[in-house]
């Protein structure tokens, strides 16, 4: 699903955020991304969503090496990755519901097949009966949980999140993680980055150490999911 | 969402995405939908687009005023047009035979359309008549006007240019004692007229460059104001065009409500003007109206209005979307 083969990455200011990093994700497969701040985390997440490009090396993405793909071409690999951030990226002037049919509108889904979709994915997140409300109006858990719902309500095959439980307490945080969990059980594959190391060391999935945009380690034994 | 449509136990595989046919038939609702939001979006401020738009109304009434101006004068001299004629007096000692003579001479000739004569009893009979000099007149022994030949050129002839040519050539027969071209001021006036059309064309122009950047200016603003939104669209995979089409359809709306404005400007003007127009037509003896933006009109100008309102915010947005990536 993600192979990233001797990539790095230097911001314009000089900043070197990746450093020859090399690794798959299978395809159904669950991982965490670790490290500290600036570790470059992020900066693999997006290069990962095409947000941002290798400065050497490859980053192939369902066989097709997104640093090669054209501007006019980013959009569609996005329709295919879900993606999770910390601070929920919610449309503050739109209900939950409208927010989260954003990607079923963008990508031309039917009328009907989007209210469909957009309940489902609801219900899967346990928002089902607050879709007419507005993100403002709901706690950071359940605008996570409104986040998680956009991300997934494509059935994207590849779900990404930045920091999902950063601003949660433990409890919700083991929520949304079960949340991931079930996804993946259904053969998503699913890239967390993470810091809550406690949380992480509590869950049988592999990790992906990151330091000074390094590769520190890969226990790529543990594998998790199916 | 259950496993079988979620794909294998292998996990889920990218898509292409929906079916074309499915994505046609949203995009039709789509663009029903962004249409509308358009609307809603100048709504949303009215204050601040109600004065977008007066200014865009403003910019382009001024031109579609001008050309309203120069149609009424175009009409009220319209009668004038084809007024362009020689008068040839004739020498006084001229017999009625003569005359004749002259004038079917003049008939045959290919620059002139028509010949008329007023015989010098029914020119002085006119003169007493109009003039209010009846009494006076009446004093005098004889006749002291001339017979006189009104030469209408053919249309060929009757450009400044030529009717001065034939004038020349008339005064040279013998039997003529003066030529004299008549209203040779509406020519000058046409001139004038045809300098104020292109100076209205050229101000049209610019104006409409005024447009073009208003809407471009606004539209930026919007783009600035929703950089947000349009980062988090971009995220879940939008499209450029996607992005473009809300904007492109405020613009278009900015531009159908500044034509249905400048329109309602002018006309109002023109009914403002209708009544001291109409007294002074009176004054003249004249039946003239004074006539607004007809329905033709008023519609080319809201469809080139709304042209311009959509290009000016198809250049803004080409120019600012590109700019705005997630980060």
């Amino acid at each position: 699903m993600i192979q990233f083969n001797e990539v790095s990455k230097r911001y314009p200011n000089g900043h070197e955020a990746l450093r020859n990093i090399s690794f798959t994700l299978d395809s159904g497969e669950m991982s965490f991304l670790t490290g500290h701040s600036g570790a470059g985390k992020s900066t693999l997440l997006k290069l990962i969503c095409v947000m941002e490009k290798p400065t050497s090396g490859q980053v192939i993405i369902d066989n097709r090496n997104v640093g090669r793909v054209g501007r006019r071409k980013i959009p569609y690999i996005r329709r295919n990755i879900g993606m999770i951030f910390q601070d929920h990226r919610l449309l503050f002037d739109r209900t939950v519901f409208d927010n989260v049919a954003l990607p079923l509108i963008i990508a031309g889904y039917p009328h009907r097949e989007i209210g469909r979709r957009v309940r489902a994915a609801l219900d899967k997140v346990g928002l089902l009966s607050k879709e007419k409300l507005h993100p403002i109006m709901l706690s950071g858990g359940e605008q996570q949980r409104v986040g998680i719902a956009r991300a997934v309500v494509n059935k994207p095959p590849l779900l990404l999140a930045d920091e999902p439980t950063g601003n949660l307490d433990p409890e919700l945080s083991a929520e949304i993680m079960s949340l991931f969990e079930q996804f993946n059980q259904v053969g998503v594959s699913v890239l967390i980055a993470s810091h809550d190391l406690s949380l992480i060391a509590r869950l049988p999935h592999r990790v992906i150490s990151l330091k000074e945009g390094r590769l520190l380690e890969d226990n790529n034994e543990v594998t998790g999911g199916a | 969402m259950s496993q079988s449509e979620l794909g294998g136990p292998k996990g889920a595989q990218f898509s292409s995405g929906s079916t074309f046919i499915s994505r046609f038939k949203m995009g039709i609702r789509h663009h029903g939908q962004e249409c509308s939001k358009g609307l809603h979006e100048i709504f949303r401020a009215p204050i601040s687009s109600f004065m977008t738009i007066a200014v865009l109304a403003i910019a382009l009434a001024l031109p579609a005023g001008f050309h309203v101006f120069l149609k009424n004068a175009q009409m009220v001299s319209s009668g004038w047009d084809n007024a362009t004629q020689i008068s040839l007096f004739l020498k006084m000692e001229i017999s009625a035979e003569e005359v004749e003579k002259v004038q079917n001479e003049l008939k045959n000739s290919v620059k002139i359309a028509d010949v008329s004569l007023i015989p010098k009893d029914q020119g002085l009979k006119e003169f007493s008549e109009l003039s209010g000099f009846g009494e006076a007149l009446s004093f005098l022994d004889s006749n002291p006007l001339p017979d006189t030949l009104v030469i209408t050129p053919t249309v060929a002839h009757s450009s400044p240019e030529a009717s001065e040519a034939l004038l020349i050539e008339l005064q040279e027969i013998p039997e003529v004692e003066l030529a004299q071209l008549d209203l040779q001021w509406v020519r000058k006036l046409y001139s004038m007229m045809a300098i104020a059309q292109k100076a209205v064309s050229a101000l049209g122009v610019i104006l409409g460059l005024s447009v073009l950047l208003i809407v471009g200016n606004t539209i930026r603003l919007a783009i600035q104001n929703k950089r947000e939104e349009i980062q988090i669209i971009k995220l879940v995979g939008a499209t450029d065009a996607f992005i473009r089409r809300p904007f492109l359809y405020s613009g278009l709306w900015f531009g159908i409500f500044a034509g249905i404005l400048a329109w309602i400007l002018v006309n109002s003007s023109v009914l403002w003007l209708k009544d001291p127009v109409r007294n002074l037509a009176g004054l003249y003896e004249s039946q003239f109206r004074l006539s607004g933006l007809a329905f033709v009109e008023a519609l080319q100008l809201i469809v080139i209005a709304s042209f311009l309102g959509l290009l000016g915010s198809w250049i803004s947005v080409g120019r600012h979307l590109k700019d705005i990536e997630p980060t």
